[in-house]
């Protein structure tokens, strides 16, 4: 676990004479025309958890590498703390002794770069070995725990070439091997994937989401690419001038951006991965309850019966199915379909399109039901999306009733 | 104006002198331990009969240059000296000239380390650098001459104020040139700060430092003339003779042995060529 606490990084001369400014909250601007000094992160506060991958997000010189960069004492905290559980107790990173954070720094965080940074006169292996050698460790375990890793990223059959011969990826799979190898539980990158081509992009994330998913480390992850944010992050922190501007959950982001800037960046993401059924249906409390049941549309004669049970569409009774996560949309009869509320909005669409039909979202059980109460799962339904909320989603328009 | 004239020239005689009366002892005992060590391994080139040296030379440029070009021209140009009758004065040579970088080296290596950390420092430096660079070799030869008296010992003195600035510019420059990224890689690891300079500056500087090595030779082979002329033995004493007796045959061959030899160092000891 991480706990970063009101913390100030400002670079230049005697750094300390901008936090009097900050305190009175002056701006960045003024601050650097009075004193000459570059405040690079202003007051963050910020706790990552072990198993989770938070996302520090922002455009360039908003603060978030130098945020990172404290986190492994590449960067000077000017103020504040970064408490990080350390032999059993919490140590303030921000202000420990160098021994500590050396130790600290040895065997429990790793980084990766964004240029990579690997040694051009090293090979593969070589340089999966440096921070294992810098500890003194004996040979043979080095060699043992280098393989190991190799072959985590599947490198191995490369080990023996030098850097410049492998191309982007495989220089940033290195890179990740080196970052690996100390078995350390932190793990800080810096854009790791920015320098390389969309494709490969996308297969490194994969894999990033796959080993976090075998290994758990607490990950702390900057990109400026809200997309990558929202597909690794457990946890998005967005930044603007030295601030977090706004944190939470990817859904919590994209729903309800907290400013213009948030909301810029959100109008220029696609959200159909990230959000999940229940974030965008339409209450089924926010309904019509009439004689015939809940009106889902007056327009199209589109009815969900009193019990839940029965759906009419322009005089035709259906009765709902029930689709999971995993199962084959295209086996799907055309009629109305039940899907649990953690649904993929990307799934959801798919469902809506190829049955013709609302998809209704059924509320959250607890997950030791007996049969019984599995049989009438379809009538605790909670909302319903049809097409009016799914275009309402893409284009990022607030939800308004007929 | 001549009559305010400062007298900078004999302040400079002064400190000299004192530096005589004051370190005799000293500067003797420099000179002597220099001596007898360039001796000593100038008698074990010596030592090495010609075809046994050649033999080496060969395997060196085979071993580490894998070049047989190289083979094939050591062969023909030490064969070539031997003929000219100029073997042991080359052998003279090669021992003050090793000795000279081995020195420029030891020295110019922490020099050029030092400043790349301390920029202020390289500020100063850089003046002294030039300095020693342009001043014409006669003008330090004389003190270093009333110094360490004459023979091998000036000469090698001279060559290493002549030639140390190219290793410790070269060694300054390779590790400021390191990219930060690789450094703060090292950081991020918890590497000390010896062992980012031992196991990722020095060796990303390996190839500038390298080339410091060769200037380094190259630069002590163009002093051999004048080393002559303050008494150390080598190529450098038949081209002195030569001039003084304008004998053209033998300043032509001298001036040949001092070219071959420089050649064969230079693609011996040039980096970056290992493939």
């Amino acid at each position: 676990m991480i706990e970063i606490k009101n913390l100030d990084v400002v670079f230049g001369p005697q750094p300390e004479r901008a936090l009097p400014l900050l305190d009175a909250k002056q701006g960045r601007e003024e601050i650097r025309k009075d004193t000459g000094l570059v405040v690079g992160v202003n007051n963050a506060n910020l706790t990552i958890n072990r198993g989770e991958i938070c996302v520090l997000m922002g455009l360039s010189g908003s603060g978030k590498s130098s945020l990172l960069r404290c986190i492994n004492g590449l960067n000077d905290t000017t103020r504040g703390s970064i408490n990080i559980d350390h032999d059993g107790g919490i140590v303030d990173f921000a202000n420990a002794d160098v021994n500590i954070k050396r130790e600290i720094c040895m065997k429990r965080i790793s980084m990766v770069f964004q240029k990579f940074a690997l040694m051009p006169w090293l090979t593969v292996a070589q340089n999966v070995a440096m921070p294992l050698e810098l500890q003194g460790i004996d040979k043979k375990e080095i060699k043992q725990r280098v393989d190991v890793q190799l072959d985590l990223v599947g490198l191995k059959k490369w080990a023996k070439l030098k850097p410049s011969e492998l191309s982007g990826g495989m220089q940033q799979r290195v890179g990740l091997a080196r970052a690996l190898v100390t078995e350390s539980d932190i793990l800080l990158m810096d854009e790791p994937f920015s320098a390389l081509d969309p494709l490969i992009r996308t297969q490194l994330q994969d894999e990033l989401i796959q080993l976090q998913e075998k290994l758990q480390k607490t990950i702390v992850f900057v990109s400026h690419d809200l997309d990558e944010a929202l597909k690794l992050g457990t946890n998005i922190a967005i930044m603007k001038d030295g601030i977090i501007v706004q944190q939470g959950k990817p859904e919590d982001i994209l729903l309800n951006p907290e400013n213009d800037y948030v909301r810029q960046f959100v109008a220029h993401t696609n959200p159909i991965h990230v959000l999940k059924a229940k974030s965008i249906m339409r209450p089924i409390s926010d309904m019509e309850f009439t004689d015939r049941g809940y009106c889902l549309s007056k327009r199209h004669d589109y009815w969900l019966s009193k019990d839940q049970q029965q759906v009419y569409y322009r005089g035709d009774e259906f009765s709902p199915q029930l689709w999971q996560t995993g199962q084959d949309i295209v086996k799907l009869s055309a009629a109305p379909t039940c899907v649990a509320s953690d649904t993929a909005m990307h799934d959801v669409m798919e469902i809506r399109y190829h049955t013709d039909h609302s998809v209704f979202i059924m509320k959250d059980l607890d997950e030791d039901l007996d049969d019984d109460e599995k049989n009438h799962r379809d009538e605790k339904i909670q909302g319903v999306i049809g097409d009016k909320e799914l275009y309402h989603t893409l284009l990022g328009k607030m939800m308004l009733n007929d | 104006m001549e009559q305010f004239k400062l007298p900078l020239g004999n302040y400079t005689e002064k400190f000299v002198d004192w530096l005589v009366d004051n370190g005799a002892s000293f500067f003797d005992a420099i000179s002597e331990s220099l001596e007898w060590i360039i001796a000593l391994f100038t008698d074990a080139l010596l030592w090495l009969n010609p075809i046994a040296f050649i033999v080496l030379v060969v395997a060196i440029a085979l071993y580490f240059r894998r070049s047989i070009g190289l083979a094939v021209y050591a062969v023909v140009a030490l064969l070539l000296i031997w003929n000219l009758g100029y073997w042991v004065e080359t052998m003279q040579t090669l021992a003050l000239v090793l000795y000279a970088t081995l020195f420029c080296m030891l020295i110019g290596l922490p020099i050029g380390i030092y400043a790349a950390h301390h920029p202020i420092f390289y500020k100063i430096l850089q003046p002294i650098l030039d300095l020693m660079q342009t001043v014409p070799t006669f003008v330090y030869l004389i003190p270093t001459l009333t110094l360490f008296g004459l023979g091998v010992v000036p000469g090698l003195i001279s060559t290493i104020i002549f030639a140390i600035a190219a290793p410790v510019r070269l060694t300054y420059l390779g590790i400021s040139e390191v990219p930060e990224d690789i450094l703060e890689a090292g950081k991020s690891f918890g590497a000390t700060k010896r062992q980012i300079l031992f196991r990722i500056e020095l060796p990303a500087a390996a190839t500038s430092i390298a080339a410091g090595v060769t200037q380094c030779i190259m630069l002590s082979l163009s002093m051999v003339v004048i080393a002559a002329l303050v008494g150390a033995d080598g190529l450098g004493k038949p081209v002195v003779r030569a001039l003084n007796t304008v004998d053209i045959a033998s300043g032509f061959e001298a001036g040949l042995a001092i070219v071959l030899l420089a050649i064969l160092l230079d693609r011996l000891f040039k980096a970056g060529q290992e493939k």
